[in-house]
């Protein structure tokens, strides 16, 4: 290993383990599934817990998208532009059988799995999933964050 | 006033508008002629029957025959504490039947919403547009005859075509 090679990985190391320690996450409430996402926010499970408890109702102060549950082709171009407007780098968890797959809804309205629109890093799924179920797919998500290499521009490409 | 006697007052008061008669579930339910929905309703909202209260208008699709949809009316009187329902069968061609925007202000989305969803169109209703769906959608969800599986995304979707 060279000495650049030890720098990066102490440096994505270190980076990693500030992002998924800071979370602000954007909570995109649409329906049932949203309950469960207050019980998780609230007291008794305390999501904050794991550094993910900022809620910021702007997508240009948030970095993870928690997509909560049913969402339709009609609101589609919306959670397309939210997730448009959250700067880099950002994280999608999909909450919820509706977000993963469409749930039970098999019709003209519902949109079959939100990664038809956007990218997901995290499906949680589960109708609605546990508030533990959450919680496990949120250090699953810090885990990720916390693996991931920087795209360190100027290093030499294998 | 009981049932009986107030179902033949209602009979007396609107004369042909009423097709039929049935009971459901103890609450009369009348059958009207589509033509006089809104002049019997009119009517209905006044005392001495007093159905001061419009709690739904939804729509039903037969699928076969003339009367293909059936619009259905439910009415509450506050001051007697009785429910109505009333039903009206119009044609599949043309389904269409007179707007409750006037008596009723509740009746503005519900009649948007059974536009939207059936495609019967309520004349005299003053801005009679989509509610649920989105403008540029194409046909009516609700009808039996909307393939089942056809979905109608506003924005492309990854993996189709
Ligand atoms: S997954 Fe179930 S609980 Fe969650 S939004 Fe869909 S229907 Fe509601």
């Amino acid at each position: 290993m060279s000495g650049f090679d030890f720098v990066a990985t102490r440096l994505d190391t270190a980076i990693g383990w500030g992002r998924k320690f800071s979370l602000f996450h954007y909570p995109f409430v649409t329906a049932c599934c949203g309950m469960e996402y207050m019980s998780t926010a609230c007291a008794h499970f305390d999501i904050d817990r794991f550094g993910a408890g900022l809620t910021r109702f702007s997508p240009r102060q948030a970095d993870l998208l928690l997509v909560v549950g049913t969402i339709t082709h009609k609101l589609a171009p919306v959670l397309r532009t939210v997730y448009d407007q959250m700067l880099e780098p950002k994280w999608v968890i999909a909450f919820g059988a509706c977000t993963v797959s469409g749930g039970i809804y098999r019709n003209y309205a519902v949109v079959q799995g939100i990664d038809k629109i956007i990218p997901v890093d995290v499906y949680i799924p589960g109708c609605p999933p546990r508030p533990e179920t959450v919680l496990d797919g949120l250090l699953k998500l810090q885990d990720r964050i916390q693996r991931q290499k920087q795209d360190w521009r100027w290093a030499r490409k294998p | 006033m009981g049932p009986e006697t107030l179902i033949g007052e209602i009979r007396a008061r609107l004369g042909p508008a009423v097709e039929g008669v049935a009971d459901s579930f103890g609450d009369p339910v009348l059958v009207l002629r589509a033509a006089d929905v809104r002049p019997a309703l009119a009517a209905l909202r006044e005392p001495p029957f007093d159905y001061a209260v419009l709690l739904d208008l939804t729509c039903v699709d037969y699928a076969a025959g003339e009367g293909r949809f059936e619009l259905v009316y439910h009415l509450y009187s506050l001051s007697r504490n009785v429910r109505l329902r009333l039903k009206a069968s119009v044609p599949a061609a043309d389904p269409a039947v007179g707007s409750l925007v006037g008596l009723w202000k509740n009746a503005e989305w519900l009649e948007r919403e059974v536009f939207d969803m059936f495609g019967v169109r309520f004349e005299g209703h003053p801005y009679l547009r989509r509610l649920l769906t989105y403008e540029g959608f194409e046909g009516h969800p609700l009808r039996k005859s909307y393939p089942w599986r056809l979905e109608q995304p506003r924005i492309p979707m990854k993996g189709e075509g």
